[in-house]
C-alpha cells in the first residue's frame, strides 16, 4: 500500500454562511503539581490541537473513550475553561480569551447540558429557582413574569409545571435531566453543548431524553455539540461526527460516511466494539481488540498518537504526524468533508479479507 | 427571585419537601438526640429565669448563710445541708446556696460557650470558604495559618494573657471585660476546626456541576458563593457548631478552675470545682458543679451527633 496522496479539504458548504462555531488549533494543557513553592514541570495535554466547525442547525458529535479530552473540549467551547492556545469563534466573535464580564452576554447564546443530573442541580434549590436562575443571572424579564416562563419551560421539556416548588431529590434521573434541559433553554440559546447528556441515565430513559433533544432542535432551531461515548446514541442523533483520541481529532465526517466507511484504524476498532444484537450479522464481522491501555496524556506518544496500539503502524507513524485531511486517491478514498488523520487509512473490505 | 412571594397565589401548588425538612423529620425520630435537645432547651430556660427560680428557693448566689454552717465541720444536716430551701446544699464556711450558684454558673457557661462558638463559626466560615473556593496560594496561606492556630498552646496563652491584660480596656472593666476577653480567646482559638471542615466541603462543592452550570449562565463569584455554595454548607456548620459548644464549655470551666476565668465572687462551674478541691472531705460540694458540666457537655454532644446523622444518614452507625 502506498501513502495516499492528500489535499486540503474543500469547504463542503462553500456557499453557506459562516459556521456558527469555529474551533481552530484548540489546546488545553493542565499543569501538574506546582504549588505554593514549587513550580509545575509537566502538564496533562488534555486537548492538543483540535479543529472543527459546527454549522447552524446541525448536530455535531464528538466521540471518544474516557480521558480523550472531549469533555475538556466542551468546557473550552462554553468558556468554562480558558484555552491554553488556539481560537474559538462563535457567531463571528472570537471568544477564546474574553473576560468574564465580556463573556457574560455571550453566555445567553451558548448553553450547556451536563452529564450527571444528580450533580448538576443544586439540592438546596427548588425546581423553580433552578430553572429561573438564567433569568435572574442575565437580568431577563420574560413576558408574563419569570414564574410563568419557568412553568412554560417545564411544560416544554415534558414536566408537570405544578412541580415548581419541588426539590431535585424528589425526581428521577430522567426527570432531573429534563430540569437541566429546561434551564439551558431558558435564555433561548443558539448553541447547546451537551456533555454526555444521557450517559448517566437508564437505557430506557436515554431514548426519551434523546428524542426530547431532537424535538427541541426542530422546534427551537437549535445547534448541538454533543459529547458522547455511546456510538449508537451518536449515530441516532448526529449529522456529523468527530472521533477524538488522546486530545486530537483523528477523523471527522458525515454520520453515514463515518459509520459505513470508517478510515482511521481507531474509528474502525471503536465501531467494531459496538455490540450487535443480530446474531447473523455478528458472524460476518470481525472484532478488533485493541491491545494495551490508552497512553498517558502527560507524556503522549510522538507523531501519530495511536501508533502504540495500531495494528497498521509503521515507522513513519512514530516520526511524522499525519495531518487531518480528505483522502482523494487510492482505495481508501473519502468523500467530501470526510477527513482522516492517518498514514495508512483502512481500505474498504480490508477487514473482511482478513477473516 | 419573585417566586417566594408568588407561592401563595397559586391554589394548585405542589409543595416540595426541602432537605432541612427531611432532616428535621429524621431528627424527631432520634430519641437520644431529642433528649439531649430537650435538656439544652431546659438548661437555657432555667439559666434565663435563674433570678426568678432562686427567688423561690435559696436566694441569690452570693448570699451568705453562716447560720447553716459549722465553721469547722461544714454544713449542718445530711449531704451538705440539703433542704427544701437549699436542694443541693450549701457551701462550707460561707453557706452560699449551691443550687443558686449552679444556676448562675449555667448562665456564664452558656453565654461564653455560645458567643465564643458564634465567633469561631463566623471566622471559620469566612476563612474556610475563602480558602476552599479560591484555592491556590490563598488556600496555601490560610491553611498554614489554621495549622498554626491548631498548634498554638492555647491554655498557656490564655493564662498568660489573663495575667498581663489591663484592668480597663475597650471602655470595659471588671467582669464585662473578663467576659469579653474569655469569649474572644476561646472563640479565636476554636475557629480552625470549623475552618477546616468548611474548607474541605467548599472544595468538594466547588467542583459540582451545578456550580459550573451557574458559571455557564454568567454567575459572578459572590452569587456562586452565596447562592450555590453557602446553603449547602449550613448543615455541616450547624452540626460542628453544636459539637464545638461542649468543648468551649469545658474550656471555660478549665480556665475558671485555673483561676483565670471570671473573678470571684461570680459563680462559675469551673470556679466552684476549684473551690471544692480544698474540701475534698465534703464530696457533695464537688458533685453538683461536676454533674452540671457533665450533663451539659453530654447533652450537646448527643444532640450534635443526632443532628449530624439527621443531615447525613450515611455517616456514623
Amino acid at each position: 500500500m502506498t501513502t495516499p496522496s492528500t489535499e486540503t479539504t474543500a469547504p463542503r458548504h462553500a456557499a453557506d454562511e459562516e459556521p456558527l462555531l469555529k474551533v481552530e488549533g484548540l489546546v488545553k494543557h493542565f499543569p501538574i503539581g506546582g504549588g505554593f513553592l514549587s513550580k509545575s514541570t509537566s502538564a496533562v495535554q488534555a486537548v492538543d490541537g483540535v479543529d472543527f466547525e459546527v454549522r447552524k442547525g446541525e448536530t455535531f458529535s464528538i466521540v471518544g473513550e474516557s480521558g480523550c479530552g472531549k469533555s475538556t473540549t466542551a468546557r473550552l467551547v462554553t468558556r468554562l475553561l480558558e484555552p491554553t492556545s488556539g481560537r474559538v469563534t462563535f457567531d463571528g466573535t472570537d471568544i477564546s480569551h474574553l473576560s468574564d464580564a465580556k463573556m457574560r452576554p455571550m453566555r445567553r447564546d451558548i448553553q450547556m447540558i451536563f452529564q450527571d443530573p444528580y450533580s448538576s442541580l443544586n439540592p438546596r434549590h427548588t425546581v423553580g429557582k433552578i430553572v429561573g436562575a438564567p433569568f435572574k443571572l442575565q437580568g431577563v424579564d420574560p413576558e408574563g413574569g419569570r414564574r410563568k416562563a419557568v412553568q412554560e419551560l417545564l411544560k416544554t421539556v415534558g414536566l408537570n409545571p405544578e412541580h415548581y416548588n419541588r426539590y431535585p431529590h424528589e425526581f428521577s434521573g430522567g426527570q432531573r435531566q429534563r430540569i437541566g434541559i429546561a434551564r439551558t433553554l431558558a435564555l433561548k440559546p443558539k448553541l447547546i453543548v451537551a456533555d454526555e447528556p444521557v450517559s448517566a441515565l437508564d437505557v430506557s430513559i436515554q431514548a426519551q431524553v434523546v428524542n426530547l433533544l431532537e424535538d427541541l432542535q426542530e422546534e427551537l432551531d437549535l445547534t448541538y455539540v454533543m459529547i458522547a461515548h455511546d456510538l449508537s446514541v451518536v449515530r441516532h442523533v448526529s449529522d456529523r461526527v468527530a472521533v477524538m483520541y488522546l486530545g486530537k481529532i483523528v477523523e471527522i465526517g458525515e454520520r453515514d460516511d463515518l459509520y459505513d466507511r470508517p478510515r482511521h484504524p481507531y474509528t474502525v476498532a471503536m465501531l467494531s466494539a459496538v455490540p450487535v444484537p443480530d446474531t447473523k450479522r455478528r458472524e460476518n464481522r470481525e472484532r478488533i481488540r485493541l491491545v494495551g491501555d490508552v497512553p498517558s496524556p502527560i507524556n503522549p506518544p510522538p507523531a501519530c498518537r495511536f501508533h502504540t496500539r495500531c495494528w497498521k503502524a509503521q515507522e513513519i507513524c512514530r516520526t511524522e504526524e499525519p495531518p487531518l485531511l480528505q483522502i482523494t486517491s487510492g482505495p481508501a478514498v473519502t468523500g467530501p468533508g470526510h477527513t482522516v488523520a492517518c498514514h495508512f487509512p483502512v481500505e474498504p473490505g480490508e477487514l473482511a479479507e482478513k477473516t | 427571585m419573585a417566586s417566594a412571594s408568588l407561592v401563595a397565589e397559586s391554589d394548585k401548588e405542589i409543595q416540595g419537601r426541602s432537605l432541612s425538612q427531611i432532616a428535621w423529620r429524621r431528627l424527631r425520630k432520634d430519641k437520644v438526640a431529642l433528649a439531649g435537645g430537650f435538656f439544652i432547651v431546659f438548661l437555657i430556660v432555667v439559666a434565663i429565669f435563674a433570678p426568678l427560680i432562686t427567688h423561690i428557693t435559696g436566694g441569690p448566689p452570693n448570699e451568705y448563710h453562716s447560720d447553716l454552717v459549722d465553721p469547722a465541720l461544714g454544713p449542718y444536716g445530711t449531704f451538705g445541708g440539703i433542704s427544701w430551701q437549699h436542694p443541693m446544699g450549701v457551701e462550707p464556711i460561707t453557706g452560699r446556696d449551691i443550687f443558686s450558684r449552679v444556676l448562675y454558673g449555667a448562665r456564664i457557661s452558656l453565654l461564653i460557650a455560645l458567643l465564643a462558638t458564634a465567633v469561631s463559626v463566623i471566622i471559620g466560615t469566612v476563612v474556610g470558604i475563602t480558602s476552599g473556593f479560591f484555592g491556590g496560594w490563598v488556600d496555601a496561606i490560610l491553611s498554614r495559618i489554621m495549622d498554626m492556630f491548631l498548634a498554638f498552646p492555647v491554655l498557656v496563652f490564655a493564662i498568660a494573657l489573663a495575667g498581663v491584660f489591663p484592668e480597663k480596656a475597650f471602655g470595659l472593666s471588671g467582669t464585662p471585660l473578663k467576659l469579653t476577653l474569655l469569649i474572644f480567646v476561646i472563640g479565636f482559638f476554636s475557629w480552625p476546626y470549623i475552618g477546616r471542615i468548611v474548607r474541605g466541603q467548599t472544595i468538594s462543592l466547588r467542583e459540582r456541576e451545578y456550580v459550573e452550570a451557574a458559571r455557564s449562565l454568567g454567575a459572578k463569584r459572590p452569587y456562586i458563593l452565596r447562592t450555590e455554595i453557602l446553603p449547602n454548607l449550613m448543615a455541616p456548620i450547624l452540626v460542628y457548631a453544636t459539637l464545638i459548644i461542649p468543648t468551649n464549655i469545658l474550656f471555660e470551666a478549665a480556665l475558671s478552675f485555673l483561676g483565670v476565668g471570671l473573678p470571684p465572687p461570680t459563680a462559675t462551674w469551673g470556679g466552684m470545682l476549684s473551690d471544692a478541691v480544698i474540701y475534698y472531705t465534703l464530696p457533695h460540694f464537688m458533685f453538683w458543679p461536676g454533674l452540671a458540666i457533665f450533663a451539659t457537655v453530654m447533652a450537646f454532644n448527643l444532640f450534635g451527633d443526632g443532628l449530624r446523622d439527621a443531615f447525613d444518614p450515611r455517616s456514623g452507625r
